[in-house]
């Protein structure tokens, strides 16, 4: 079984100098891997560092120390030392990302929004629009919102704008932070399907999920992060 | 964002300093811009920001330091180097600047038509059919109705006439845009309006732009790329995403905890 | 018509000190030697008002000589005031013998048109000009009209021509029409009507043009290319007037509107009155006015 992601003794913290120059350390020795096909879900109370690690995957934070090696396009790169082009390369390419809360652009359609990732690998416009419609139809998004920008839309809906706009493209590695949070139980069960289809697809994924059932439902293993956790790698 | 790893830089700026007497305007930039890369140089007023963007754009010399450019022909070019004729060459053809002020980069006494016709015409366009047609697909793509080719911008809002302003950079298909607050004095709504429109164009067109900004949304929407600068120095510099969600420069973390939220 | 010999004695030969013609005639031939280009000189105050012609006057009296035969036309005519009193000037600063005929004629000073008669080689042209800069009207700079020039940077003007046609479908500049000289400067022939600008290219005879409050000279050397701005699909084209004149029945020249009465009388003559004399004189005649006996002027 390939491992697109590997994750080794990375560790992270933020110094605040406004307050003082104060050292927060967030997580230490992070080491985890991630294999082609199965669905990996961080774990651990609320302040933990589960979101913390899945910004450092995506480029989001800078590590402190540690590596971040991905498999983009056979080449395996440290995301820790990589230059913000690269950076922006491995998102285009290899790792995928919902979060959890849409940057919304202003006068994009939400079809527009979804299809984007698409139209940037270069796919033909109409085509990234079309599977567009598919993915916003599935995840039940009335067809009336389509055309407008998601600004205004509500959090559930704009959720499905950025699952369906996270899922959109064949991306190998996909990080999900919360992306059922504030669905109801039918999208829910959209969303788990969508990443049973990605797993069989031979898509790493690594998630983030409060909802006890989605997790259980699409969990293959469980990350803890409170293994990571600073205080407790230093005692 | 049409970039490939592989690709070669733009520009190379290595060393760039510029001092105005005992005062620093900016003091040893190097950054290199790959194309269709967007970058954002943030920082309050008096940062060096604009002086960095003047430079780069051979509207001010600097005083030390190099700016290489790749010429469409493949060829490096020291700009500093280059007689005046192929500098201006340059910024009429393969490069834009877009003011904050539109009527700084407009000809406030000729018709819209004219004014994007008129890097057309610089590069020996003589067909007025012809140039008043780009003209006029021009202005669609930047909102501005056809019928009014014929205006004078003084008869324009400030959006328009900043949209007009792309419009005139952008008819030569430049590759590089250097832009100075281009939302600066616009209203609210017309900024939101006038950077999608931006970042719709600088997408398409594969443009790579480096754009010095107060507005941190601004950098955000538009910039792959972020350099942060304060009294003339780069404090910070990388990924948009990176410097705003884990900004590591103390200057860096005071700009982003000031932004209001709403 | 010649003035009185002995007022000469006050003047220096036509009126300028050696020392300013040397000056002047320094900056002519740095013009002729760079056709197009306008060349700054240390214009002087001249006795007369700027926008009378002063510097077309300087450059007369810098390359007038005694033996010189002076013709001075204003908008074609040799008798309106202004030809008339910068003849007189010359007579009485340089004692010169003056003409109205255009082939007599060494040195013709001019306002505002070129004589219907074509010039020939070792006659010299001298325009009155009162804005030589043609960039002028769209960029206010001099630094950076200057600029322009040397950089060649022309497309400035051609979106002037835009301008003129998305206004009124054509190209509606009539007088001042920026020509291109020897395909390199853009130039302004001073405000002649364009009907003038074919008459520049090639000419066999000397143009000199001086701007006395702008303190500019430039020159078109003989038998040098004049070229006509324009679009390829709206290109150059001269005036066409409907009628011949009406006094001497000439075709393909510049004619000027006379109102005769206040009921919506009009003639359209000869702008230069002196072509037309000639023709009348030599027989023909127009719709309203017959040809004239013995010689005129």
């Amino acid at each position: 079984m390939p491992t697109p992601l590997v994750v080794s003794d990375v560790a992270k913290s933020f110094t605040m100098h406004l307050q003082g120059g104060i050292a927060l350390p967030v997580v230490k020795d992070v080491s985890f891997a991630l294999k082609a096909g199965e669905c990996a879900v961080l774990g651990g109370p609320s302040g933990a560092g589960k979101s913390s690690v899945l910004k450092m995957l995506y480029g989001n934070y800078a590590v402190d120390t540690g590596q971040i090696i991905v498999d983009h396009k056979g080449e395996l790169i440290d995301m820790a030392g990589a230059s913000p082009r690269t950076i922006l390369a491995i998102r285009r390419d290899t790792i995928g990302y919902v979060s959890q809360f849409l940057r919304t652009v202003p006068r994009v359609s939400a079809l527009d929004v979804v299809a984007e990732p698409l139209v940037a690998l270069g796919r033909n416009r109409d085509d990234a629009r079309d599977k567009a419609r598919t993915l916003l139809s599935r995840l039940n998004l009335p067809e009336r919102l389509w055309s407008l920008p998601p600004a205004t839309f509500s959090g559930g809906e704009q959720q499905r704008v950025n699952i369906a706009r996270g899922f959109i493209t064949g991306h190998p590695v996909l990080l999900l932070d919360e992306p059922t949070a504030s669905l109801d139980a039918k999208n829910r069960a959209v969303v788990v399907d969508m990443i049973a289809q990605k797993k069989a697809a031979g898509v790493a994924l690594l998630g983030i999920f409060h909802d006890q059932d989605v997790r259980d439902v699409v969990a293959d293993r469980m990350i803890d992060v409170t293994r990571f956790a600073p205080e407790r790698a230093a005692a | 964002m049409s970039i490939t790893e592989d690709d070669i830089p733009l520009l190379r700026v290595s060393s760039l300093s510029k001092s105005y007497g005992a005062r620093v305007g900016c003091q040893d930039v190097s950054f290199e811009l790959w194309p269709g890369e967007v970058l954002a140089v943030v920082g309050e007023s008096g940062s060096g920001k604009t002086t960095l963007l003047n430079c780069l754009s051979t509207r001010l010399m600097p005083t030390s330091g190099t700016v290489s450019y790749r010429m469409r022909d493949g060829d490096w070019r020291d700009l500093y180097r280059m007689s005046e004729a192929e500098r201006r060459f340059l910024m009429r053809t393969d490069w834009g600047f877009v003011h904050q002020n539109p009527a700084d980069g407009l000809r406030m006494t000729v018709s819209a038509g004219a004014n994007v016709g008129e890097r057309l015409m610089a590069v020996g366009d003589r067909h007025y059919g012809r140039i008043r047609e780009t003209a006029t697909d021009w202005l669609g793509r930047v909102e501005i109705a056809e019928d009014r080719v014929d205006d004078e911008p003084r008869a324009f809002s400030g959006g328009m006439r900043q949209r007009l302003q792309i419009a005139r950079n952008l008819v030569t298909a430049p590759r590089l845009v250097f832009m100075d607050e281009p939302t600066g004095g616009l209203d609210v709504s017309v900024q939101a309006r006038l950077l999608d429109l931006l970042r719709g164009l600088v997408t398409d067109l594969g443009l790579a732009a480096i754009v010095v900004t107060h507005d941190l949304a601004v950098a955000r929407l538009l910039s792959h790329r972020i350099m942060v600068m304060k009294e003339g120095h780069v404090v910070e510099a990388g990924l948009t995403d990176r410097v705003l969600d884990d900004p590591h420069a103390p200057y860096t973390q005071l700009l982003v905890s000031s932004i209001l939220q709403v | 018509m010649n003035a009185p010999v002995e007022s000469i004695a006050t003047y220096n030969f036509a009126y300028l000190d050696e020392q300013t013609k040397r000056m002047i005639r320094r900056a002519i031939l740095k013009a002729i030697a760079i056709p197009g280009y306008q060349v700054p000189f240390a214009s002087r105050e001249m006795p007369m008002p700027y926008g009378w012609g002063t510097g077309g006057v300087q450059v007369t009296a810098s390359i007038i000589g005694p033996d010189d035969v002076l013709k001075v036309i204003d908008q074609g005519a040799d008798d309106t005031t202004n030809a008339v009193s910068i003849r007189a000037f010359f007579q009485k600063v340089a004692n010169v013998a003056v003409t109205t005929q255009t082939p007599k004629a060494t040195i013709i000073q001019t306002r505002h048109r070129i004589p219907e008669h074509p010039l020939a080689e070792g006659q010299t042209l001298v325009y009155q000009v009162p804005i030589p800069e043609p960039l002028r009207f769209l960029e206010p700079r001099e630094t950076e009209t200057r600029l322009m020039h040397a950089l060649e940077e022309y497309g400035l003007m051609h979106v002037k021509l835009y301008e003129d046609i998305a206004t009124n479908g054509h190209i509606a500049t009539t007088y001042a029409y920026p020509v291109k000289v020897k395909g390199r400067y853009v130039m302004d022939p001073s405000p002649t009507p364009k009907f003038d600008n074919p008459k520049m290219h090639m000419s066999p005879a000397l143009q000199l043009f001086g701007a006395g409050r702008e303190k500019r000279i430039y020159a078109v050397p003989p038998y040098t290319d004049v070229i006509s701005l324009d679009f390829e699909d709206h290109p150059f084209e001269v005036q066409a007037f409907d009628k011949p004149c009406a006094l001497c029945g000439a075709e393909n020249v510049y004619l000027d509107e006379v109102v005769l009465d206040d009921r919506g009388g009009r003639m359209f003559v000869c702008s230069d009155t002196d072509f037309c004399e000639r023709r009348r004189e030599a027989g023909h005649g127009g719709e309203m006015g017959a040809p004239v006996e013995g010689e005129i002027g």
